[in-house]
């Protein structure tokens, strides 16, 4: 596993790693998810296209997690497995990906909590030690 | 920088933070010593999370008025301190996203039954089961009341209003809430089609995380007069619920999160933390944003308002009540910016108030309380844990001038949702309480163990250090029998 969460009192702070950025995005949304579900039992019957924009690769990542909290809400869906393609197009960081999961089953999924929003609070993505570093607040 | 967060005690229950640097006004923390020992740890640990910090940054922000406030509930939230109120100036302030959150008009609705707790204990598992199985609670439930989007728009409108047109409580309710259930000013043309599709499966359902519904006994009054006014017995069994906008206020709260970090850029704000993002009240992006968040306030009060039709629902299968014997007491939301009226060094103001984890707190004489309860003020409404106590109190006509008439919302958090889950353990909390009769069923066990009673601070001492800086007054402590958590 290579995301933790940052201790926030009423909040959860999500700080997931990858070799590349593409890796680290993929990661913060597994976090994300695992705050609301056990990730290891959805399966990855179903798969769901995204694709967003931003300015800058923070906000790539706002844009990135609030999206799938969208997807989940509108397709019943909950998702475990991630892969993303970040790319900068002219002035705009452009993030094509995929999630997977299956339709939310509250007894078989072991439901946690709910994540409300992705908040701009402690917001940062960063490169140390040759890995990528995404990291935000949630709010739950 | 510590230096720069010096509190300074000023009463028994108030420290002041003076006005230095780029803050525009002062702020106040009105708290016990307990609290204001936390923060002060905080700042001296420099730890990334700081109340303190926070609420210094709200009093730098342009146009706001008297002081930034923190009140007893005070922790760190994302931007704005949780426990936080300010007041902006309607021509000069800003609208704020952090000083209203995702959750917009989060609040709790209180129902007054005419059971005493003998009658409950008689039926209390059926109760229980039956609640557990009606009000669609937990992540991802779907709510039985499905509407289509041109009536989401009627809803975001007319609020409570409108839910009780379609035969979901009783005209009367609507008298009990705050703002009467309906926010002036909601256009739905300000809200996103997929704020509004997230919304179709969820009206009416409960939530999760720190969302509740309890099933309380009255169990001491502590203000004869104004129990009295509402309608409040000791022995009388109480029901709260706690819930907000679901996934239409996360939804808008997203959306506007970006116009606001570009109106900070456009009208050249100068923010110290990216969630304080703001626009000016009278731009066209604050006039939006507004006009979103009265929508977002007004699904809320729906929201409740369809719970409660539950609610009567469900005690009607159990004991043959009729809807009209179970009476709301009142609605009051927590996280909400609104306009306000306020007296300032003699001065009638129009103010927009943000309050984020703070309740409006209207003392004795306000026009905006019910005509029953003017003489005391409206109820406030203080959750308090699963295992302790919540409390209904009143405002104060000293509430009025220091906190531009705020409350406390609930007994705030003091463990993270991470140390408390690592710390204690959802089925040991549930037999605990069992041991203690109280009835939990939750959607979620793991839910259990971040809600845990031992990671919310004392909600006697946040009450105490309410009542004693005059703020507010306690009317009436209720403990928990059943709880219902998503």
């Amino acid at each position: 596993m290579v995301f933790e969460y940052v201790d926030n009192v009423a909040d959860a702070g999500i700080r997931a790693s990858g070799e590349t950025l593409n890796e680290a995005f993929c990661e913060a949304a597994r976090a994300m998810f695992n705050l609301m579900i056990d990730l290891d039992l959805v399966e990855p019957r179903r798969a769901v296209k995204i694709s967003v924009y931003a300015k800058t690769v923070d906000l790539l990542l706002v844009e990135w997690l609030s999206r799938l909290l969208t997807e989940k809400d509108l397709t019943g869906l909950v998702f475990s497995q991630f892969s993303a393609q970040i790319e900068q197009r002219g002035e705009k960081i452009v993030l094509t990906g995929v999630a997977r999961g299956e339709a939310f089953d509250a007894l078989r999924h072991e439901a946690k909590t709910e994540v409300k929003g992705v908040t701009y609070a402690g917001l940062r993505v960063w490169q140390e030690n040759g890995r990528f570093i995404a990291q935000c607040v949630v709010d739950v | 920088m510590a230096e720069e967060l010096e509190l300074e005690r000023i009463s028994e229950a108030e420290w002041l933070l003076p006005r230095s640097g780029a803050m525009r006004v002062p702020a106040r923390v009105i708290a016990d010593e307990e609290t204001i020992a936390q923060l002060r740890q905080d700042t001296a640990e420099k730890r990334e999370w700081n109340a303190l910090r926070q609420l210094r940054d709200v009093a730098c922000l342009p146009g706001i008025v008297g002081e930034a406030l923190a009140l007893p509930d005070v922790h760190p939230g994302y931007g704005f301190p949780i426990g936080g109120v300010a007041a902006f100036d309607a021509t000069d302030g800003v609208i704020v996203v952090g000083g209203v959150g995702f959750d917009i008009n989060c609040g709790v609705r209180l129902l007054a039954t005419p059971l005493d707790r003998a009658a409950l204990e008689s039926r209390v598992d059926d109760v229980a089961k039956d609640l557990y199985n009606t009000v669609p609670a937990g992540i991802g439930p779907e709510g039985n009341l499905r509407l289509p989007l041109s009536e989401i728009d009627s809803l975001l409108q007319q609020g409570a209003s409108y839910i009780i047109e379609r035969g979901y409580g009783l005209a009367e309710d609507i008298e009990f809430i705050e703002e009467n259930g309906r926010i002036d000013g909601a256009d739905p043309g300000t809200v996103s089609a997929v704020a509004k599709q997230r919304q179709f499966r969820q009206v009416g359902t409960l939530g999760a995380g720190n969302h509740y519904l309890e099933v309380q006994e009255v169990e001491q009054i502590l203000d004869r007069e104004a129990a009295e006014a509402y309608g409040l017995s000791e022995g009388q069994i109480v029901i709260s619920i706690h819930t907000g906008s679901r996934a239409l206020g996360h939804q808008i709260g997203q959306d506007y999160l970006k116009v606001m970090e570009e109106a900070s850029r456009k009208y050249n704000i100068p923010v110290s933390e990216r969630e304080l993002v703001c626009a000016p009240i009278t731009s066209p992006e604050g006039a939006r944003y507004l006009s979103a968040i009265a929508c977002g306030a007004n699904c809320a009060f729906a929201n409740r308002q369809v719970i409660t039709h539950l609610i009567r629902s469900v005690l009607h299968r159990v004991f043959g009540m009729s809807p009209s014997s179970v009476r709301t007491v009142y609605d009051i939301g927590h996280n909400n910016a609104k306009f306000e009226q306020h007296t300032i060094a003699g001065e009638v103001r129009r103010l927009l108030v943000h309050r984020k984890g703070s309740t409006r707190a209207f003392g004795p004489g306000c026009a905006e309380s019910p005509a029953a309860y003017r003489d005391v003020g409206h109820p406030t409404l203080v959750g308090g844990t699963m295992g302790t106590a919540s409390y209904v109190m009143r405002g104060t006509e000293l509430g009025m001038t220091k906190t531009f008439g705020s409350g406390i919302h609930g007994a705030g958090r003091a463990l993270s949702r991470k140390k408390a889950a690592k710390k204690y353990w959802g089925e040991d909390v549930q037999s605990d309480l069992a041991n203690h009769g109280i009835i939990l069923r939750a959607h979620s066990t793991r839910g259990i163990a971040e809600e845990a009673p031992g990671a919310y601070k004392d909600v006697e001492q946040v009450v105490e250090a309410a009542t004693r800086s005059g703020i507010g007054r306690p009317v009436a402590r209720l403990v928990p029998i059943i709880v219902i958590k998503g």
